[in-house]
Parts: structure tokens; C-alpha cells; sequence
């Protein structure tokens, strides 16, 4: 008779006992977990920016720009003919060259190459480079994104 | 009083190990025994292992006294140690040279398990602990690599941590979490020597406590066909005593790896490259460690869409099968009743090493 009051109440403490635990390790993981998740930096959003002065590109050249934070690969192709992609790669994010032999744009760590439009002609990219709009102004090259 | 008087003959030391109850200890270890047949040599490699361990946190703890985890100092700091500390270029050396020796004997050990067959029952939480064991040498590996922030150590990290993030669903909140942020920067750099001079060590430490109890209590296996050829002739596998014959064996495996480490630091110090530059395309013939030079290659191989899969993402679930499987090799290894399939574990342990070399070799010289 004793046994049978006893056990329902034995676990009803185990219960509380537990999710007292559980409770307690939760509230302990929980602020552990988000303060190693790294917050939202708002970055200030850069739509275009003067990038190079024209006469730092030769005809046939192309190198690694700063817009805002991010690297963008802006090539002279011709005279007047200016080209800007993003400048990293579709496949994993290595920073893409140009190269003035062939003429295509080149990731070194997989060996993927692009057209001067950005589209993928060989190697392991999945996705054509996403292409930026340029302009000139004076001597100062001016790169827009969203319009290319 | 006689015991107090005995002590007192023995001096301090006596007092200490009465003191700590080393008598047990000593008992213990004298009882302990090896067996000892033609594949006890491979049992040395577990041992070099540790060995190279311990010579990791040695050195790092120096390194430690002079490096600065900040993008701004990162590479000048290691740029300090290697040119105007006192034997700061061995001290580098070393721990460069010394993280992958122990990363290419803690693999030598592994097969050498699978080779023997020394995972089997009951020894599979062994085989567990010493494959998690790995997988934290090579999160050291990786995160270590970043810290001196040069040019290769900057693009590996961002190929790691984009290849996390191709994953789908988990892959973009684990990718920010390993970069601090969304692109590969100083919160990386930050994070990483967290990682490397905290959270690895600490959880290796643990994981090598487990793994060396786990030896202890199942004891070194014998491999099948010794334990057959000894039985057809109804003899017990020979032993030889722990201490001091395997231990002085051991010692001088020790020394020759001591040897060769201290060879390959003063004769190739480790270099340091070029400083890490986030607006600079990535180099002609850039590659990663050797340790990763295989899944590097396979990447490259596989087209960029595979049907209706990406090639990165096809490429991450064949190697994350691969692990699932290697990971489970005791128990596909063993039949249902209780037959360990040699064949077939020695047949993949050479698929799955012939693969791990001729692709490393490829990735290197392609």
C-alpha cells in the first residue's frame, strides 16, 4: 500500500528533478550558443564607387578593385570597352584573375574559367560571375552594381 | 613506525609516493605487458602520435609568447618570431613541421588498426574515440593554418568555409559561425586562435584521455592470423613487459621521430609566404595542405552541375558518405555472427589509401 502511494510521487520528484536540470542547462546553453553566433553587421550598402583612374589599365589588362568590402575584377578589353565582375568565384569564393593571353577569367584554386561576359566555359563553377556596370567619367572609372 | 621508518630511509621521493599512493601505479605498470609477434612495430605509431602531440603544445605555448591575432599583426608578429627571436625559425619550424608528421602518423596508426583489424569487438568505442581524435588534428590543421594570415592560408580558409556553406540548410549559419561574419576576415582570424589554443585542446585532451583508458581497458589487439598461427600450434601469443622493454622501444621510436623533425625544421624551415590580401586574386598553383589535397582535387574534377546537383555540393555529400562509412567500419566490418570480414576491410582500407594517394599526388603536381 505504501509502495503504491510512494512510486507515483517518486516520479513525479524525478520529473522535476530532471526538467529542473534540464531546464537550468538549457538557460546555461542557450546565451553560450547565441553569443558565439556573430551579429548582423548592417554594412553600408556601396551601389557604385569610383574604383581606378583609366590610365592605371592598359588595353588587354584586368585587376582586383576595392567596391566597398568587397573585390570586384574590373578589365579593359578594348579602347573604350570596360568589363567589372564580382571578383570571386561561383564555386568557392577564391578571388578570380584575368588573363591577358586567353582572354578569359580564371580561378586558380579549382581551375574554372570564364568569358569576358562572366559565363562559366570550363571547370567546376556552377553559376556565371555576377556583372557590374562601368562608366566613365573624366579620367575615373565608376562601377555601378545592378546594371550590368 | 615501521613503515614511517622505511620512508624516512627512502627520503623525499619515498614520501611523495606514499603520499600519492604510487605503490598501486607502480604495481600496475609492472604487471602490464605487449604482445609480441612480426606487426608489433605498428603498435609504436599511437605512441609517435602523442609524442608529436605533446611536442605541438610545447612549442605552440612559445609561439603563443609572440603572436598576435589581429589582421593588422598577425603576419608580422610570425614575421617577428622567425626573424628576430632567438630560435624563433626552429620554434615555427617545428611546430609546422611537427603538425604534420603528427598528422601523417596519426593516419599510419589508423590503418595500421584497419590493417590488423584491431577495431573489432570489443574494441569499436577505441576505433571511435581515435577517428574523433583525427578529425581534431585536422580541425587543427586547418584552423592553425589561418593563423600567420598569409596569402594560402587566406584562400584555404575561404574555400573551407565556403564549401561548409554550400551545404544546404545548415551550411550558411555554420559558415558564418566558423568566419565570424560573412566573408573571411579578422573575426576569422579571432575565432580560429580561439579554436586553436582553447577549444581543440581542451576537447583533444578529454578525447585522449577516453581513448588511451580505452586502450588500457581492452588492452593492444592481437591480429587474427597471429592469434590463429599461435593457436594451431597451441601456444599463447608471446608477451613482452610494458616496462621497460615496449617503453624503451617506444623511446627510441620517440627519438627517431625527434630526429626527423629536427632534420626537416633546420634543413626546410617552414616559410612563411606572402601577406594574406583579401583584394588580390588567388595564385597560380595555390593547393592546401597535403592532408587535404585529395577532396582539393576531387572538387576540381567534378563538374560544376552533376543532373540537377551543384558539383561542390555532389562532391561534399560523396565525401561526407565516405566518412559516414569509414566511421562505421567496425560494425559493417563484422558479420551477424560476429565474424570479422578481413577481406573486405583490408579491401577498402586499399581502395580508400590508394584513393587518398594517387588524388593528394595528383592535387599536388596537376
Amino acid at each position: 500500500m505504501q509502495a503504491e502511494t510512494k512510486t507515483p510521487r517518486r516520479g513525479l520528484v524525478r520529473w522535476l528533478l530532471g526538467g529542473g536540470l534540464t531546464a537550468s542547462v538549457a538557460s546555461f546553453l542557450y546565451p553560450v550558443i547565441r553569443f558565439m553566433n556573430p551579429p548582423e553587421v548592417s554594412e553600408a550598402a556601396v551601389n557604385e564607387a569610383s574604383v581606378a583612374k583609366v590610365q592605371d589599365f592598359t588595353l588587354n589588362s584586368g585587376k582586383i578593385v576595392k567596391f566597398g568590402s568587397r573585390p570586384v575584377l574590373l578589365i579593359r578589353a578594348g579602347e573604350s570597352d570596360w568589363r567589372a565582375f564580382s571578383g570571386t568565384c561561383t564555386h568557392l569564393d577564391c578571388t578570380v584573375q584575368y588573363q591577358t593571353a586567353s582572354h578569359q577569367i580564371w580561378c586558380a584554386c579549382h581551375n574554372g574559367f570564364y568569358d569576358l561576359n562572366g559565363r562559366v566555359v570550363s571547370g567546376p563553377p556552377p553559376r556565371p560571375l555576377e556583372e557590374y556596370a562601368v562608366h566613365i567619367r573624366g579620367d575615373e572609372v565608376i562601377v555601378t552594381r545592378g546594371a550590368g | 613506525m615501521l613503515a614511517a621508518r622505511e620512508n624516512e630511509k627512502r627520503g623525499p621521493l619515498g614520501w611523495l609516493e606514499d603520499r600519492l599512493g604510487l605503490e598501486s601505479v607502480r604495481e600496475f605498470i609492472a604487471h602490464k605487458s605487449v604482445p609480441k609477434h612480426s606487426a608489433t612495430m605498428w603498435y609504436y605509431f599511437g605512441g609517435i602520435t602523442l609524442f608529436l602531440f605533446v611536442i605541438q603544445v610545447l612549442t605552440g605555448i612559445l609561439l603563443l609568447l609572440y603572436y598576435r591575432p589581429t589582421t593588422a599583426e598577425a603576419y608580422e608578429s610570425v614575421q617577428f618570431i622567425v626573424t628576430q627571436v632567438k630560435f624563433g625559425w626552429l620554434i615555427r619550424s617545428i611546430h609546422s613541421w611537427s603538425a604534420n608528421l603528427m598528422i601523417l602518423t596519426a593516419f599510419i596508426h589508423m590503418f595500421s588498426v584497419v590493417f590488423l583489424h584491431a577495431y573489432r569487438k570489443p574494441r569499436e568505442a577505441t576505433w571511435l574515440s581515435g577517428i574523433a581524435l583525427l578529425g581534431l588534428a585536422l580541425g587543427f590543421g586547418f584552423s592553425g593554418y589561418l593563423l600567420p594570415w598569409n596569402t594560402v592560408s587566406y584562400f584555404a580558409t575561404k574555400v573551407g568555409t565556403d564549401m561548409a556553406a554550400s551545404l544546404p540548410v545548415i551550411g550558411p549559419p555554420v559558415a558564418r559561425f566558423l568566419r565570424g561574419g560573412d566573408e573571411v576576415g579578422g573575426a576569422t582570424l579571432t575565432r580560429f586562435f580561439g579554436f586553436h589554443v582553447a577549444v581543440l585542446p581542451g576537447i583533444t585532451t578529454v578525447m585522449l584521455l577516453v581513448h588511451l583508458a580505452l586502450v588500457q581497458r581492452w588492452n593492444i589487439s592481437v591480429p587474427p592470423w597471429v592469434e590463429r598461427q599461435f593457436r594451431d600450434r597451441g601456444r599463447e601469443v608471446p608477451r613482452m613487459p610494458f616496462a621497460p622493454n615496449f617503453f624503451l622501444r617506444e623511446l627510441m621510436a620517440w627519438y627517431a621521430a625527434l630526429a626527423g623533425l629536427g632534420i626537416l625544421a633546420a634543413l626546410f624551415p617552414w616559410e612563411l609566404g606572402d601577406k594574406a590580401d583579401p583584394f588580390a586574386p588567388a595564385p597560380a598553383g595555390i593547393h592546401p595542405e597535403w592532408y587535404f589535397l585529395a577532396p582539393f582535387y576531387t572538387l576540381k574534377l567534378i563538374p560544376s552541375n552533376v543532373w540537377f546537383i551543384e558539383g561542390e555540393l555532389l562532391g561534399l555529400i560523396g565525401f561526407g558518405l565516405l566518412a559516414v562509412w569509414w566511421v562505421c567500419l567496425p560494425f559493417w566490418a563484422t558479420d551477424r555472427a560476429g565474424q570479422v570480414k578481413t577481406r573486405l576491410v583490408t579491401g577498402a582500407g586499399v581502395f580508400l589509401l590508394s584513393y587518398l594517394a594517387i588524388f593528394s599526388a595528383l592535387g599536388y603536381w596537376q
